[in-house]
């Protein structure tokens, strides 16, 4: 049964990011990414990690996606008329496959991961408790890092976004 | 279900009620695993959904009655008419109920020329998708399982009992603000399109006050040492324990909290004073402006679907869920009544207590919709940003502080 539901979310997952980047219309893309993160969040389930499964669907399917749709509405993107292919573009496009395919090959024939047995392995993402723990001791100072980063960003999108004109605006 | 109505009638033979009711349970957990989980899904939909439609005529009703009007009392079909006392169920308008249904059943369902159809169509089913599957992580009863050793043990009505129980319904019902976008977009009209901006923009904002105000009411939960629990299960065991602290409902605790809430709540089911994405008065039915008949129904179920559910999760987080009152616990009413070991009747006895708080919550939902106006754009998201959200963070961080002075020098009280 889990198998066959591993290659369904598998096929789906994949199937999807195939359909973000090759869709021309833009929110179609973000559907199926949306489908595509659901179908993530489904391979987690059968992982047993169900707070990593929800929280992908809360953060990512549930808000981040939302918030992409609303931009593209919002800016009303039509996909423009420009060239499908610029120089530039197909030297950075060889590149990075080049580099892909270096990497999965490399992967394939050295990559070698220890892996014990899975009674060995502490299950961080299926307990609430374990998953906070990790946050809240071994992981401490990444965690307020990225907040603060985070936090830097959002001032700067609001610095730039927002135009000052006099003292008053500021205030 | 004959068992139910012969303890109505024979309240002496108890005993042997007992023995029916244990061979039917033997007969249903016999059943293989998947086919009691699909059984018992269906049932839950298939209450919920027409209750959702149900609401639609309470709606209908209460909005008369607060207008001092009678509301819908005509609708009869003639070959019932000579029944006597059948005018009761014409004057609360269950008549009109159904033949609305049937209404937007057969009803011609045209699609405009100029939509994307695919998104159109996909739209209203997707509305219901988030609608009736948050429900599978709501507790709506309790009863008492008795252990093989003899000693009985509480056990939640739900369908899916997991620890992260209120995580997973936000989870899923996030995906809810889809449908609306796919709707005002696929609409390719302008209305239905301000309509989805200002549903995304608008559920997305109140999902931050709505999550940062329960959090108060799961550090109270979650005392230190103790398996860290998301469960709404747990959270109503929380309220039914011994003494002053232990049987009292979070609604009394923590009040800011549960006015966050209830106001986020409103947000976020999209229901006045907070129906931007519809606005009916400036934008014609918003979202749904081009949508008639039997997908329009569904957006409508749906919206009361989410009403239900969320009226559930508040009930269950700040009213104490099953307990009949405050201090006063399920179990001590069911011992009371005499009614603990009979699984059947106390798991009956916590949905009625729960479903009753629900419909009060429904009713509030419509009072709420009928007495105050509608709030402009800018004022909604003043009020989300500007106002709940710093609210909910000083609550959060008040009744942390509160704990941990409570934990750390009175944990006894």
């Amino acid at each position: 049964m889990s198998d066959i539901l591993f290659h369904l979310f598998s096929l789906l997952t994949v199937a999807c990011a195939l359909g973000v980047v090759l869709n021309k219309n833009a929110v179609a893309s973000a559907l199926c990414l949306l489908v595509c993160l659901t179908g993530i969040a489904g391979l987690f389930v059968l992982l047993d990690a169900f707070l990593l499964a929800v929280l992908t669907v809360f953060v990512y399917a549930g808000a981040v996606v939302a918030l992409f749709l609303f931009i593209i509405m919002l800016l009303d993107m039509q996909g423009g008329d420009r060239k499908p292919f610029t120089k530039a573009s197909i030297v950075a496009g060889a590149a990075s496959v080049g580099l892909l395919c270096t990497g999965l090959y490399t992967f394939i024939v050295r990559g070698h991961i220890d892996s014990p047995a899975l009674s060995d392995t502490p299950a961080h993402g299926s307990s609430l408790r374990a998953y906070a723990e990790l946050l809240f001791t071994t992981y401490l100072l990444p965690v307020q890092i990225v907040g603060f980063l985070l936090l830097i960003a959002m001032l700067g999108v609001i610095v730039i976004s927002k135009k000052f004109e006099g003292l008053e605006d500021i205030k | 279900m004959t068992s139910v109505s012969e303890l109505c009638d024979l309240c002496g033979k108890i005993s042997d009620l007992r023995l029916s009711a244990s061979d039917m349970f033997d007969f249903y957990f016999d059943l293989p695993l998947w086919f009691r989980l699909v059984l018992q899904g269906t049932i839950v939909i298939l209450v919920l959904f027409p209750l959702a439609a149900a609401c639609s005529m309470a709606e209908r009703k209460i909005s008369a009655w607060i207008q001092g009007r009678p509301g819908p009392n005509r609708t009869i079909p003639p070959f019932l008419a000579w029944i006597p006392g059948i005018n009761i169920i014409r004057n609360l308008g269950l008549f009109q109920l159904a033949a609305d249904g049937g209404k937007f059943t057969f009803k011609e369902d045209p699609v405009p020329g100029n939509v994307n159809k695919f998104y159109f169509i996909l739209a209203p089913i997707l509305s219901m998708i988030p609608a009736l599957s948050t429900i599978a992580f709501v507790p709506f009863g309790a009863y008492f399982k008795t252990l093989a050793d003899g000693t009985r043990e509480l056990t939640p009505i739900i369908l899916a009992n997991t620890d992260l129980g209120l995580l997973a319904v936000f989870a899923v019902s996030s995906l809810g603000v889809y449908s609306l976008i796919l709707a005002g977009w696929a609409s390719n009209s302008k209305y239905p399109f301000l309509g989805g901006v200002r549903a995304s923009a608008q559920l997305i904002s109140y999902e931050l006050s709505m999550t940062l105000s329960i959090l108060p009411v799961f550090l109270w939960v979650n005392a230190p040492g103790g398996e860290g629990t998301l469960s709404l299960f747990n959270v109503v065991q929380t309220q039914s324990q011994p003494g002053f602290l232990g049987g009292m409902w979070y609604i009394f605790l923590m009040p800011l909290s549960a006015f966050i809430f209830l106001t986020a709540l409103f947000a976020e089911t999209n229901r006045q004073p907070f129906d931007m994405p519809e606005s009916e008065s400036d934008l014609v039915g918003g979202f749904h402006t081009e949508y008639g008949a039997f997908k329009w129904s569904l957006f409508f179920v749906a919206e009361y679907a989410h009403m239900i559910v969320g009226s559930g999760i508040f009930c269950l987080l700040f009213l104490g869920g099953w307990n009949p009152l405050p201090w006063v616990t399920l179990a001590d009413t069911a011992n009371l009544l005499g009614i603990a070991g009979i699984p059947l009747l106390m798991g009956l006895l916590g949905i009625t207590l729960f479903l009753g708080k629900v419909g009060f919550f429904i009713f509030f939902f419509m009072w709420v919709r009928w007495t105050l106006p509608r709030f402009r754009y800018d004022q909604v998201m003043n009020l989300g940003w500007k106002k709940l959200l710093p609210l909910s963070i000083a609550n959060l961080i008040f009744y942390a502080i509160a704990i941990a002075v409570k934990d750390l020098y009175f944990p006894n009280l």
